[in-house]
């Protein structure tokens, strides 16, 4: 499954460009002027311009290149290989979104649980209703309000950029600077994020709640707390878990735009530049990084499901 | 049927409040020419007047004569006049002032004007989005979940891949693939990556009606199958598709303005995501321009909540677990 979804998205890849009306590439090709030939061929080579090669032979040479690492030229940054350009990008966004998407879904677990066990409390309804409120902001418009409020107005975090340019990599300095540059798109990102844990939580921890072994639990005169985290909680966060998968992809999605409101530096600020720039090349090896990214993090969840479930551990046996 | 599932949202406190919210947006749009003080990008007031000597002559003839005379008309017809074309620019990136409720942009455009005139683009592509998406996920969903076998194997396989494939990403690269900017393209992207979620929801919903014993009464007296689908299983699915179709429309109405404020929508259409994409691109926040991009996303906050709230009564309607104890 997880390799067949990757394949989907390979061919996604390689066909939408082919499919697209109005042929994309020809309509990039006619307005450039000056153009290097070598740019040209990259452009041609990745939409398969001007081949005589079948579609089916076109494709094969597509996957073979894609799997040996070779994903062309990047357009916009000619004559860097898109391979290099990604390497830049990665790790911050694999550092600021993989950090946001642990701590949200942690704190966001932890809130849902209590607003399902209070949920006659003030508080909890409060929550609730903040976090439906919350969730429904576009991501990168709350991006641009903390901006306004902290860079602008109060001037305590950065504008802009991941890291400050006069420190030298690597030292003390710089690494503050990081995490000075990181905190507002961090902040953006759980908060958003949060919310969308916190309410599956919350429904699936009312839902078990009301099971009758939690009533048994509870005339047993078992201590609260045992039956709030080892009774209900344990058991409410697995579709939780399994619901990994499609909440990820929102995730995801939300960090991309933060990214471009704070322009930093990651694969959602250059998947920006890429789109404005029409860089083709460097597009599709974003949209294929990031796919494969979720598909990793999903399969990660089913092993969790694995050990925290025993049903489904049980049954693979 | 629907009538019923109506009176059960209106009766809800949740609900109520929610579709007050989504009523007042959708009055604001329909009257927008009613509401707004301007036009969506007016920028300057052209007044024809006439000036110096004329001008005085003019209006001592009007005052001594009816407006219709014929001594009025003689001499307008043998006096060279001058006019003059008076115009008045409205300020630009003006803070809000009597004139200009919520001020001005960088081309002297009214932002309220433009918020209630780009109500009628968000609200109407997140809606007709919304539909979009319920009706290819229902059909799929009913078509998978009833039919069962091969068909129900290709359908859930697509879907459940596609479900994984991250949506902003993908919409993101078809949009810059299509050469068409347009609300048109966007409804369709937006749709075309928005059904595997809801097609998953309505297709469990499905089967589990498939197999209640009204429906197998009703298959077992010899019903036709569209009688069965469309009189015994759908009047039952009114309530999760009417959730998903709010959960879809909360979605498409995000969509639509993030791909809009990345540039991949028509900048010249005025909507909330064009308004945010103009404010970004014109340094909106480093010149302090709150009244320009603090507006259009709490209108999209507030339709999203709309929609958050009205689900949230559909579900404790059907889910009775989720209720006030």
């Amino acid at each position: 499954m997880l390799l067949f979804t990757l394949f989907v998205a390979l061919s996604l890849n390689f066909f939408l460009p082919r499919l697209m009306p109005g042929d994309p590439a020809r309509a990039l090709l006619a307005k450039m002027d000056a153009i290097q030939p070598e740019q040209l061929e990259s452009i041609r080579a990745a939409f398969g311009l001007d081949t005589k090669d079948p579609l089916a032979l076109q494709y094969w040479h597509y996957l073979a290149n894609t799997f040996s690492g070779n994903l062309g030229v990047s357009f916009s940054r000619f004559p860097m290989p898109v391979a290099q350009v990604m390497r830049i990008a990665v790790p911050w966004t694999l550092g600021l979104m993989g950090l946001c998407t642990i701590i949200s879904f942690i704190l966001g677990t932890l809130i849902g649980v209590f607003a399902a066990w209070r949920r006659e409390t003030k508080l909890a309804s409060f929550s609730v209703g903040f976090f439906s409120f919350v969730r429904s902001f576009p991501y990168f418009w709350l991006g641009l309000v903390f901006v306004y409020f902290f860079s602008f107005r109060l001037r305590v975090f950065p504008i802009g950029g991941a890291y400050s340019v006069d420190a030298t990599r690597g030292s003390g300095s710089w690494w503050l600077s990081v995490l000075r540059h990181g905190a507002l798109p961090a902040l953006t990102i759980c908060v958003t994020s949060m919310g969308a844990w916190m309410l599956t939580m919350r429904n699936n921890m009312i839902n078990v709640l009301a099971e009758d072994y939690i009533t048994v639990a509870l005339a047993k005169g078992l201590p609260l707390r045992r039956i709030k985290s080892l009774y209900a909680a344990k058991n409410a966060i697995l579709p939780s878990v399994t619901g990994f998968a499609m909440s990820l992809g929102f995730v995801v999605g939300g960090g991309l735009v933060t990214e471009m409101v704070f322009s930093y530096p990651g694969v959602g600020y250059m998947l920006f530049q890429a789109v404005n720039a029409k860089d083709y090349p460097l597009m599709q090896a974003i949209f294929l990084f990031i796919a494969t990214a979720v598909l990793i993090a999903n399969f990660l969840a089913d092993i969790a499901i694995m050990f925290l479930d025993p049903r489904v551990r049980d049954g693979a046996k | 049927m629907i009538r019923d599932f109506l009176k059960t949202l209106v009766s809800n406190r949740k609900s109520l409040a929610g579709i007050c919210i989504l009523g007042f947006f959708v009055m604001a749009a329909v009257l927008a020419p009613l509401l707004a003080p301007y036009a969506p990008k007016e920028d300057k007031t052209v007044r024809i007047v006439p000036i110096g000597e004329a001008a005085k002559t003019e209006e001592r003839i009007a005052e001594e004569y009816p407006s219709d005379s014929e001594d009025l008309l003689t001499y307008r017809s043998t006096t060279v006049v001058e006019y003059q074309k008076r115009i008045t620019y409205m300020p630009l990136k003006a803070k809000p002032s009597p004139q200009h409720p919520l001020g001005t942009n960088q081309a002297g455009h009214d932002i309220l004007s433009q918020l209630l005139y780009g109500a009628r683009v968000s609200l109407s592509v997140g809606l007709a989005t919304g539909l979009f998406i319920t009706l290819i996920s229902l059909t799929l969903a009913l078509l998978s979940g009833y039919l069962g076998g091969v068909v129900d194997d290709v359908i859930s396989f697509v879907t459940n891949v596609m479900l994984v494939i991250p949506g902003l990403p993908l919409m993101i690269v078809i949009a810059a693939y299509v050469t068409m900017r347009g609300v048109m393209p966007i409804v369709l992207i937006l749709g075309l990556t928005g059904w595997p979620y809801p097609t998953r929801v309505l297709r469990s919903q499905v089967l589990t009606l498939k197999n209640r014993d009204f429906v197998r009464v009703s298959k077992a007296l010899g019903e036709r199958t569209p009688f069965v689908v469309f009189r015994e299983i759908l009047p039952n699915m009114i309530s999760i598709v009417m959730a998903e179709f709010f959960s879809a429309s909360m979605s498409a109405i995000l969509g639509e303005a993030t791909l809009e404020f990345i540039g991949l929508g028509n900048v010249a259409v005025v909507s909330w995501g064009t308004i945010l994409y103009w404010a970004q691109t014109n340094g909106a926040l480093l010149s302090g321009a709150w009244w320009w991009f603090l507006p259009p996303g709490l209108c999209i906050a507030l339709v999203g909540t709309s929609f958050v709230l009205i689900n949230f009564a559909i579900d404790e309607i059907s889910n009775p677990r989720l209720r006030k104890r």
